[in-house]
């Protein structure tokens, strides 16, 4: 089959390798129809993320039809159409008892490795390094899903791929950090990066009945979307201050909640920037926090502050003194994905979202290595990337047909 | 989710892990396989301590009488005689309270050379000559004793740690894991010994003998192999399981795994409590360790796999997986079983 296959920061190569096979009793082998580059996957692809090997193949976000299951899959059989969450989750294990799918404890077969690093191991997840697992992803052709009876969510099929492909990831991902804020009526929200899971979390927030959801980005494009999909009160951070802003839109109190979807790769600029990248590039730093420090400093005593960015190692000038001295509550955690995938498949079938929105770009599995550079870079305007691993045709890119009349390829 | 206790003792016999409640080793093993004794030198032990006395006084004296010291030996510097003062007591402390006794003893060594190079220099100057060389001679003898001691010593740590006395360094480990099933499941399934080697990564085969003793086979560092016969020591269901060895394996080992009710109904607590003698002693385990063979890291990583097969009823892997090329590092890493 064809993958996506890792070989150092930034060298993909989309190649022929076997396909995969049944290797455990709950196992399930998908042909992958669609599949996303995330977010997080970027940092991947810039080489911040520890226990990567070369001939790991990535990708977590996909969805397809079920060709094989092993003999103890009992709610699955050949053809049905799943859609896949990123954790890997056994549900039987203390944590997922309790929904908390993503520290599943028994998962990570690389346990040991996280556990050096982090005192304890959360759940293995798909193609992302062997300190999670070390499990291929699904940036391929064929993927093996194990513990097939508790991961995939079986979609109808009058809701196209787009519609349901981010319940792998992004959409739970922006969800869970808008729950996590403990909404109640008259908040405002704010959210630091309007990638794909920012603009989730703006959306979610809306739902989950949020006054006001302010945006903050530097791309007028992620702005842009935030404003018209989800009714946003926009902040370029180029041209404002931020944390002034915030002040004088919330009367001086500061947002309710804020939400960090940036992660370890944030950009700033001036002496703090400039300082993180120094310390990052001398591996002094692991991750660069300057949007988490933002939220921490502008929100209200007392509120909450909501992590889905991903952070991986160690960070450095975290203003821990505003966390103790203002009583904030931080929320964070890789997602839960199983939890949400019903409710949230509910509110797609419903038509409360159509998740299809932050879809920019169509790319044939081979044209991977593009996909990444353009999402890395924002070029053309890029939020989203979905995959397609069997089309043989160049796919065109539906927002740049309506916008500029012509086909992206 | 899991506690881990690791206490290696040097030549010592039981260690005996205090503080940490509910622990206590399983029922010892048998003798000759892991107690072949070593007599302490009780003349070594009374020279070591003369010698770390002597230091004490020595560095005493000329710490607070520099001048009646110098007079004595027929040198000059009083400072300098403090700081050999200081020197004499920080070595005769170390001889005195510390475990490992052979580097303050060397350091006393060192010490006695820059001593007598002095006296010399001394001696050659001219002037007290009679107390100098009355004082070089003293010099001479006690470095005499102090090189006697320390390579005994040293001797004996080397004795000690080769493979030709494996046996003497006993360790204990303690490892548990939280399981949510009953303790009475989780003894079943223990209690069968054709289960382990399903989760006991090295463990090859398992043959019950009769009701007490069963024959193992398990892989060894080096793609050795190692076999030994085990006896039960305590079997009360449902709450432990003891063995020990019982001829001389190589694998010489007692240990016990209990089967603790887990509070408010989070299922089980099972403890594996381990005591054993690697081949080739310390400098032996070590070795292995750098082999890839970590008795602890097995022991983890086996009750990880044991919680993994009552829980979910498999052992999640990826071996087997698709991937692309793999460089030689990721060959060697997916070999040692370091990433899977």
């Amino acid at each position: 089959m064809k993958a996506n296959v890792w070989y150092g920061t930034e060298q993909l190569r989309v190649e022929n390798v076997p396909d995969p096979k049944i290797l455990n009793p709950r196992d399930a082998i998908v042909r992958i129809t669609s599949t996303a580059i995330c977010g997080s996957d970027l940092h991947i692809y810039d080489g911040y993320i520890p226990g990567m090997l070369p001939g790991d193949i990535i990708g977590h976000e996909f969805m397809g039809e079920v060709v094989e299951v092993g003999p103890e899959v009992r709610n699955l059989k050949a053809g049905d159409r799943v859609v896949n969450p990123f954790p890997i989750s056994c549900g039987a294990c203390y944590f997922c008892q309790q929904s908390l799918y993503s520290l599943c404890e028994n998962s990570n077969p690389n346990a040991w490795l996280a556990e050096k690093l982090w005192g304890h191991s959360p759940a293995g997840l798909f193609g992302y390094s062997h300190l999670l697992g070390g499990y291929a992803g699904g940036q391929a052709q064929y993927a093996r899903v194990p513990f097939a009876d508790v991961g995939p969510i079986k979609v109808p099929e009058d809701l196209s791929d787009e519609q349901v492909l981010f319940l792998s990831d992004v959409f739970p991902t922006g969800y869970m950090a808008a729950e996590q804020c403990g909404i109640r009526p008259g908040d405002t929200v704010a959210v630091w990066g309007c990638g794909p899971v920012g603009l989730f979390a703006i959306k979610s927030a809306r739902l989950l009945g949020a006054e006001r959801v302010i945006a903050i980005d530097r791309f007028p494009a992620r702005l842009r979307k935030a404003s018209q999909w989800a009714q946003a009160e926009t902040l370029n951070y180029e041209q404002v201050d931020v944390a002034e802003a915030l002040q004088v839109m919330t009367g001086g109190r500061g947002p309710d909640a804020c939400i960090d979807a940036v992660g370890m790769e944030g950009h700033a600029h001036g002496v703090l920037g400039g300082y993180d990248r120094l310390k990052q590039t001398l591996m002094l730093e692991s991750d660069r926090p300057p949007a988490l420090r933002q939220a921490i400093t502008a929100c209200r005593n007392g509120g909450t502050v909501s992590i889905p960015g991903v952070y991986g190692g160690f960070v450095d000038k975290i203003p821990f003194g505003a966390i103790v001295n203002k009583a904030l509550t931080v929320r964070s955690g890789q997602t839960h994905v199983q939890r949400y995938l019903k409710p949230l498949l509910e509110l797609i079938a419903k038509g409360s979202i159509d998740p299809s929105f932050v879809v920019t770009h169509r790319l044939r599995l081979e044209d991977a290595p593009r996909g990444y550079r353009m999402f890395r870079d924002k070029q053309d305007s890029c939020i989203k990337v979905v995959l397609k691993p069997w089309a043989d045709v160049p796919t065109v890119d539906a927002d740049r047909v309506q916008e500029t009349g012509r086909i992206l390829h | 989710m899991a506690t881990d206790l690791t206490q290696q003792g040097l030549g010592q016999s039981w260690p005996q892990p205090g503080g940490y409640g509910r622990i206590e080793p399983g029922a010892p093993p048998a003798r000759h396989a892991l107690r072949r004794g070593f007599a302490p030198f009780e003349t070594a032990d009374s020279l070591e301590r003369g010698l770390g006395w002597f230091s004490i006084g020595l560095g005493a004296a000329a710490v607070a009488m520099p001048r009646l010291v110098c007079w004595l030996s027929g040198t000059r510097s009083p400072t300098l005689m403090r700081l050999v003062g200081a020197r004499e007591l920080t070595a005769g402390a170390g001889i005195l309270t510390q475990r490992d006794r052979a580097p303050w003893l060397w350091s006393r060594v060192v010490g006695d050379t820059f001593d007598l190079a002095a006296l010399s220099l001394a001696l050659a100057r001219g002037g007290r000559r009679r107390r100098a060389s009355v004082a070089l001679a003293a010099v001479a003898g006690v470095t005499a004793l102090d090189v006697l001691a320390a390579l005994r010593l040293t001797g004996d740590r080397a004795v000690r740690s080769a493979p030709a006395v494996a046996g003497q360094t006993d360790i204990y480990l303690e490892r548990s894991v939280a399981v949510g099933k009953s303790p009475e499941e989780c003894y079943r399934f223990w209690r069968s010994f054709e289960n382990l080697p399903r989760f006991m990564e090295t463990v090859e085969s398992v043959r019950q003998l009769d009701e007490r003793r069963s024959h193992w086979v398990a892989r060894g560092p080096l793609a050795t192999r190692l076999e030994w016969t085990s006896e039960i020591t305590a079997d009360r269901p449902g709450e432990e399981l003891a063995w020990r060895t019982l001829e001389d394996s190589g694998a010489a080992n007692a240990g016990s795994v209990r089967f603790e009710q887990g509070p408010a109904g989070r299922g089980t607590i099972v403890r594996v409590s381990l005591h054993y003698s690697p081949l080739g002693g310390a400098l032996g385990a070590g070795l292995v360790k750098l082999l890839g063979h970590d008795p602890q890291a097995s022991i983890r990583e086996d009750l990880r796999r044991f919680k993994q097969v009552m829980e979910t009823g498999e052992i999640p892997t990826t071996r087997g997986q698709s991937a692309g090329r793999r460089s030689f590092l990721g060959r060697v890493t997916r070999q040692w079983g370091l990433t899977s």
